[in-house]
């Protein structure tokens, strides 16, 4: 008997474990410092809680991995307004920081071409040319270059390792591991 | 004891997650004129446009600059079809007459991106 309870109790905490709780809070727009509570039409604007909870989840910026949630097709946004725009795509990846000490970055044309034309990025900030560009972390920091986007609006500078996301081959000359898949879970 | 702890981890890890950040990341003030006109500050929610349209479609098809402030938009343009007024039109999202809907800020704003992570990124510029 007592190891029939052990059963049970032990699935109850793997059901436990399995449905992890959605613990992502947003505040409501009439308590996030900018919306003025004393607007009537603030009822009328969309609360980031109700379309943002059943997106796939993030711990930074709106708590929302946005490009897995365009893969899984929980986002459908528009390419464009004018059906005669060409919406151009890329799909390479081209690795970066190839001399410096943290692990390689893996920039993913994919990724960025899915949201952004061409450009939006080129010839300024950068131009089309692997290796041409000088980044430096500093600059992004400060908002420029990479930095544009990333602590503005898209996954903040706080996650080192989404763009440094290639090890370095060790010295004994191991080749480098794969890069971790775009959407795949953080280690 | 261990049970304590764990306890303790559970209710700091609750506390954390129920610390609110201010405004949604991303979320822009508009208040180079707004006040001075005699409305409310303009607050833009990237988090909300995004769901609907792509980067490309305000950032080069509309032809918004990817700086807070470098863009200067009037109502005229917006009522002309430009900029805000290619979707606020009454046809594709609620039309330029709905004031309120988007000047919807405190008074006093400061432009700029708000929401922002730890960085000098958005309080640079």
């Amino acid at each position: 008997m007592p190891r029939r309870l052990a059963t049970i109790l032990l699935l109850a905490l793997a059901a436990a474990a399995w449905a992890q709780p959605d613990l992502r809070r947003w505040l409501p727009l009439a308590k996030d410092g900018l919306h003025d509570p004393a607007n009537p039409a603030i009822r009328e604007l969309q609360e980031p809680r109700e379309a943002l909870a059943r997106l796939a989840p993030d711990t930074a910026g709106n708590q929302v991995r946005w490009m897995q949630a365009l893969d899984r097709g929980q986002i459908v946004p528009r390419s464009s307004i004018d059906p005669s725009t060409e919406v151009r795509l890329l799909e390479d990846d081209i690795l970066l920081n190839l001399a410096g000490g943290t692990p390689i970055v893996r920039f993913p044309h994919r990724a960025h071409t899915l949201w952004l034309d061409c450009s939006n990025c080129h010839e300024k900030p950068f131009v089309s040319k692997a290796g041409a560009n000088k980044l430096d972390m500093r600059k992004i920091l400060q908002g420029e270059q990479c930095g544009i986007c990333h602590g503005a609006v898209a996954f903040p500078l706080t996650e080192c390792s989404r763009c440094h996301s290639v090890p370095r081959p060790s010295r004994a000359g191991a080749p480098p591991r794969p890069a971790v898949p775009p959407g795949a879970p953080r280690p | 004891m261990i049970a304590r702890a764990k306890v303790l981890l559970l209710a700091a890890c609750l506390a954390l997650a129920a610390i609110p950040a201010a405004a949604e990341y991303g979320d822009v003030v508009l208040n180079r004129r707004s006040e001075a006109e005699g409305v409310r500050p303009v607050v833009f929610p990237h988090w909300f446009h995004r769901i609907r349209f792509r980067c490309k479609v305000c950032h080069f098809e509309l032809g918004f600059k990817m700086r807070a402030g470098a863009n200067v938009v009037t109502m005229k343009e917006i009522s002309e079809g430009r900029f805000c007024g290619m979707c606020h039109n009454g046809q594709v999202a609620w039309a330029a007459d709905r004031c309120d809907l988007c000047h919807s800020g405190k008074k006093g704003l400061r432009s700029g991106i708000q929401g922002g992570h730890e960085t000098l990124g958005p309080g640079f510029w």
